[in-house]
């Protein structure tokens, strides 16, 4: 029950935003951030109450607040939801970053109400798709996010948005129909006849039958992979992140790119356990060849927002090569492939904390002067110490310094997959340079140098012209302002989680182990 | 309790350099006194270490054998906590002197202090993630403190290319990690000497590739280099007992795993004779003193690493010791003449040594130390090192590497030493304060003493106690011949050095046009150059070629669409629109034939009626007297009637 309060509750507020017209706009943006904040609460007290590999399989057992109702009995479908130690982490990633965007848009000033009652509509969206654990419940929450997304993209993006939002919407909207299908075969495959993700996994569909149970993976690795997103069906989110406003990429990269690795785990590897296996190696290879593509495009960007989109496909590849070799059961023993799996749910929150603050560190650029090419700023650390400070600190978290978060996920993968796909992982550990190149390039060509800004094209243009508006123009360059009070509260605790996890691992590893061992073990099947 | 002697000694630098990085400026007055009282509590905490022996473990990686944070002292550990204890404390008294006052001290401090925790980690792990958690803490700390300056140009680039260097190296250990769970199950260091088969070759030669990349063996030497744009008590830090000795104390640790696999052993023992002879060259042909000494730096601990591979665990330690001592005393007095006379080119400093007599004398001991000239440290320590390498190519490589050692050792001499000219070019690098303090001179003596004094290695009940300590019993020690042979042939080649450089310089100027000077064209093998080409091309196909294919693809549906719209518009509609048109015609047409034809017939009639009523409305005039004419018409037309009807 307290898991449906946790979804529901922003969708709640959303509903009593979009209805109170005359609200002013500071009092909207303060109602979510109590929203976010009481949201966030309540998937503590989960956390609290959740008591980790209690259950002997983390996916067939042990779900925590778990509710199952009737809703589409003729196909069995059902509101079937509930938390495990997948799912939890990345409900609690879903409360922390919605939270810090909140507080981040304290200062909207464009249509702030509305704003806030999308971005806790989208909140619900992701929130229902952790928790899903039916087919159906799981599509149309997954569905929502991006209607959700789309809004906020065409809605309160720059630049070319509408385009943007809408390339972003088409793709994504296929990927998510291939998904159906796939779902859909799995249902034609169930005997019996059923969407409930857990029934499923108890017994899975299409055993016996490679050419259906490859087809029906090759359909929601499709859905899954240009969520997540893989080479070569990343192109819509560069273009995404560059025209959304800063949360809303915060969000888009911090959460939505998880519901496509999310679903990996929980869908594809313990339902298809055998297709998943016979497949491990395509699997690998794609993470491997996301990980070089995504680091390699990102350190040849000239814009800052495209660069750190890049990352993420990088970023991503770890995962997909983690949960492969997870799948490779007769190369390694379950201990390693347990490792990669873990390795790889944790690089999921990881990556959601560390993007999520540098996406955010973006924004503060373009609300400085409405541009992230890297040839307009220069010298930063001047005159704004602490975005400097954040920014080498997210930087080096993302390029997988020891530490911080990413570190342990990565080093995870690595070491677990190494045994299984020995060729792809060493491969894949050069990313881990090209990154530590890329951001540390990032941090020379934006940090050091001669200080140098863009006039802020928005402002009068002084009359008159001549050397009176040279002189202004100078003097305005070099002064930027440094972070103030609510990006520096949105920012800093995300950054500061990503130490205690690269300190402390052991808080979420706890948390997350049994339930990623449990996986391997349906996928060992 | 010992464990907690063992936490303190690595949590007290990582928590006060922790602080005061957090508190930034506000910090900067007592980040000094802090970083020595620090460093100070350290050392003790560090002897104590080494007395007791302690052994700590904090949970980290739960999820595999061996993923928690283990820290050990053993012997070899005992002796290089001690080691970087003792190197830490000067050296910050050194920049707590020498630091300008306007510096950003905090920042410096903490980093400082940060690097030294990571080394102070680095050689206790016991764990992989232990050691790679520190390993690459050290080379961002490192970043960190070479582009401490980061606003005067070149010198953050100068940290990129420090860390990027050595975390190409790093990967190494990822994958060694990786091997070694897939060979022994747990990733704790003493269980990988176990490894056996391919993953343990696999593992081997990711320890090796890393630690030729911290230790800037060869072909990673170049990195050092561009090193020496940090602030010289960085210099004095990195070069000595952090960073560059981490590599050859890793492959010393790790000897068993090397030598279990054949070949690692050997490859390792080659990279680091190679260095020695290579690098040594290259620090013959510069002209910047911190050069010279980077260079042989990489040259020295390419002894350390020949130590490792041919399993003399107790001449590396020695090489290290001795090494650290003397080359950080060596960059005090690099730092302090850069300061008091603003420069680091050879040409200027000629004579400093005549004009700071306290640092002079200190350097001189250095000097002559790194030349290897008996009775000081490295004499002993090389002779050490040579003992245990069995193979004749192998120990002449050495014995020539020592040979340029005392070369270059003398050719820095022969300059410091020399009367001053009185033209001298001060101030090249920035306007010096012709002052030395004696703060610096004290750490420069400091460190002079055991540069000198590590020579009583070369009892043998001193060299046995020590191998004792490292559990090295019966590693061969040299003979007396040995010890006679290398030590004429440092004296021999300093004398020579020198007497060239005095009588013949156009030969010293002649190897500072070659290739040499120029590190021998290593730097090239470190060029970012290729990747940042395949990376651009790569973001070109990514944005031609994939973006474009999917915006075809769409463009492709809106082309169809539009055919489709087209074939809607021209044939179906049309078809529609014809019939309609057609009704239209038709309608139109019975509308016609309706108004023409019934209509008209009606009007027709309609109107006959109404002109018959207008008609038979004229003869009603009103006026009686037409009645009565219309009356007796009428009449007469009825009388007629009647007439022609009858």
């Amino acid at each position: 029950m307290l898991l449906t309060v946790v979804i529901f509750m922003p969708l709640a507020v959303a509903a009593v935003l979009a209805a109170a017209r005359g609200l002013p706009g500071r009092t909207a943006s303060a109602v979510w951030v109590v929203a976010s904040a009481v949201d966030l609460a309540l998937v503590a007290w989960l956390w609290w109450r959740f008591e980790p590999g209690t259950g002997a399989s983390g996916v067939v057992n042990g779900f925590a607040s778990e509710v199952d109702l009737r809703w589409i009995p003729t196909v069995d479908a059902g509101y079937h939801v509930g938390a495990d130690g997948l799912s939890l982490p990345l409900m609690a990633l879903t409360g922390v970053l919605f939270l810090a965007c909140a507080v981040y848009s304290l200062r909207e000033t464009d249509r702030p109400r509305t704003y806030a009652a999308l971005f806790l509509f989208l909140q619900t969206a992701c929130l229902g798709t952790f928790a899903a654990l039916d087919l159906i419940l799981f599509f149309v929450f997954f569905d929502l996010t991006i209607v959700g997304m789309y809004f906020v993209i065409a809605g309160w993006g720059h630049g070319d948005a509408r385009r943007s939002a809408l390339t972003f919407f088409l793709y994504t909207f296929v990927g998510s129909l291939a998904l159906l299908v796939g779902f859909i075969g799995l249902f034609l495959g169930s005997e019996p006849r059923t969407f409930d993700m857990v029934a499923l996994a108890a017994d899975p569909p299409l055993a016996g039958s490679p050419v259906a149970g490859g087809l029906v993976l090759l359909a929601i690795g499709l859905g899954l992979a240009v969520k997540t997103p893989l080479f070569p069906f990343h192109t819509w989110l560069p273009d995404a992140h560059t025209d959304a406003p800063a949360t809303g990429s915060a969000v888009l990269a911090g959460v939505l790119l998880k519901l496509g690795t999310y679903g990996f785990v929980r869908i594809a590897m313990p339902i298809l356990p055998e297709a998943w296996q016979r497949w491990a190696t395509v699997v690998v290879v794609f993470g491997v060849v996301s990980v070089l593509w995504g680091a390699l495009v990102a350190l040849a960007q000239t814009d800052v927002k495209r660069m750190i989109a890049y990352t993420s496909v990088n970023h991503m590849g770890y995962v997909l090569l983690g949960l492969g070799a997870a799948g490779m059961v007769a190369a390694a023993d379950e201990g390693a492939r347990t490792v990669a799996t873990v390795g790889a749910v944790y690089q999921m929150v990881s990556h959601g904390l560390l993007t999520g603050a540098l996406f955010l560190l973006a924004g503060v650029l373009w609300s400085r002067g409405h541009t992230y090419a890297f040839d307009r700023w220069g010298g930063l650390a001047r005159p704004a110490p602490l975005f400097a400070a954040a920014l080498a600190v997210a930087a080096f978290g993302s390029l997988g310094l020891p530490g911080l978060s990413g570190f342990v996920a990565e080093f995870q993968v690595f070491t677990g997959a190494l045994e299984a796909a020995p060729v792809a992982t060493v491969i894949a550990v050069l990313g881990i340079l090209v990154t530590a190149g890329l951001f540390l390039l990032a941090l020379q060509r934006l940090l050091t140098g001669e200080t140098t800004a863009p006039s802020p094209g928005r402002g009068p243009e002084p009359a008159g012209g001549g050397e009176g508006a040279t002189a202004v123009r100078e003097r305005t360059a070099v002064r930027v302002a440094d972070l103030r009070a609510p990006e520096l509260l949105a920012i800093v605790p995300l950054l500061a989680l990503s130490v205690v996890l690269g300190l402390l691992p052991w808080v979420l590893l706890d948390v997350i182990e049994p339930a990623a061992a449990a996986v391997v073990e349906l996928v060992g099947r | 309790m010992s464990a907690a002697v063992l936490a303190a000694l690595t949590g007290l630098p990582t928590v006060a350099g922790a602080a005061l990085l957090l508190c930034g400026r506000r910090a900067d007055r007592a980040a000094a006194p802090v970083a020595v009282a620090v460093t100070a509590a350290t050392l003790v905490l560090a002897a104590a270490a080494a007395a007791g022996r302690p052994e700590l473990s904090a949970p980290f990686l739960t999820t595999v054998e061996g993923g928690d944070l283990r820290l050990v002292v053993d012997g070899l550990s005992a002796v290089l906590v001690v080691l970087v204890a003792a190197v830490a404390l000067p050296v910050t008294v050194f920049a707590a002197a020498g630091l300008p006052r306007d510096t950003a001290r905090a920042r410096f401090a903490g980093l400082l202090l940060l690097f030294v925790a990571a080394m102070l980690v680095t050689v206790t792990a016991a764990t992989l993630p232990a050691l790679l958690l520190a390993w690459e803490v050290m080379g961002a700390t490192s970043y960190a403190l070479i582009g401490f300056r980061w606003d005067e140009p070149g010198k953050l680039a100068a940290g990129t290319v420090a860390f990027l260097t050595t975390r190409a190296a790093d990967l190494g250990l990822y994958v060694a990690a990786g091997a070694a769970l897939a060979a022994t199950g747990s990733l704790a260091l003493p269980d990988l000497r176990a490894a056996a088969g391919g993953w343990a070759d696999l593992a081997a030669a990711g320890v090796l590739v890393a630690a030729l990349g911290k230790s800037a063996q060869l072909p990673f030497s170049a990195w050092l280099s561009s090193a020496m744009q940090g602030p010289s008590p960085v210099s004095a830090l990195l070069h000595s007992a952090t960073m560059v000795a981490a590599g050859g104390y890793l492959l010393l640790r790790l000897h068993p795993l090397l030598a279990g696999t054949g070949w690692a052993a050997t490859a390792a023992a080659w990279a680091g004779a190679l260095t020695a002879l290579v690098l040594g060259l290259v620090a013959l042909a510069q002209t910047d003193v911190k050069q010279l000494l980077a260079a042989s730096t990489a040259a020295q601990i390419g002894f350390v690493v020949l130590a490792a591979g041919a399993g003399a665990t107790a001449g590396g330690t020695a090489q290290l010791v001795a090494h650290a001592a003397v080359k950080a005393g060596l960059f005090v007095a690099a730092g302090a003449w850069l300061t008091a006379l603003g420069t680091r080119e050879l040409a200027g400093l000629r004579g400093a040594a005549r004009r700071y007599p306290g640092v002079g004398a200190a350097v001189t001991v250095a000097a002559l130390a790194l030349a290897g000239v008996p009775p000081l440290s490295l004499w002993a320590s090389k002779d050490e090192v040579l003992a245990g390498v069995e193979s004749t190519a192998l120990h002449a490589v050495g014995l020539a590497a020592a040979v340029v050692a005392a070369g270059y050792s003398g050719r820095l001499l022969a300059v410091v030493l020399a009367r001053p000219g009185g033209e001298e070019a001060f101030d090249s690098e920035e306007p010096g304060t012709r002052r030395v303090p004696a703060a610096t001179t004290a750490v420069a003596a400091a460190f002079a003493v055991p540069a000198a004094g590590l020579g009583v290695l070369a009892l043998p009940a001193v060299a046995e106690a020590l191998r004792r300590l490292l559990g090295a019993e019966g590693e061969p020690a040299p003979t007396g011949g040995a010890l006679v042979l290398s030590g004429a042939l440092a004296v021999a080649a300093l004398a020579g050095t020198v007497l060239v450089v005095r009588v013949r310089p156009g030969l010293v100027r002649a190897a500072e046009r070659g290739p040499l000077h120029r590190w021998a064209g290593l730097g090239r093998l470190l060029t970012p150059r290729p990747g940042l080409a395949l990376a651009r091309a790569l973001a070109v196909a990514d944005d031609r070629g994939l973006d474009r294919a999917v915006h075809a693809a769409a463009g492709g549906v809106r082309r169809l669409a539009a055919a489709v719209a087209r074939a809607d518009d021209g044939v179906l509609d049309r078809a529609v629109t014809g019939v309609a048109r057609a009704t239209r015609r038709a309608a139109d047409g019975s509308a016609r034939a309706d108004g023409g034809l019934v209509d008209g017939a009606v009007r027709a009639t309609a109107r006959a009626v109404r002109r018959a009523g207008t008609a038979a409305r004229r003869p009603q005039t009103g006026l009686l007297h037409q009645y009565y004419a219309q009356a007796a018409a009428g009449l007469g037309v009825l009388l007629l009637l009647l007439l022609v009807a009858r």
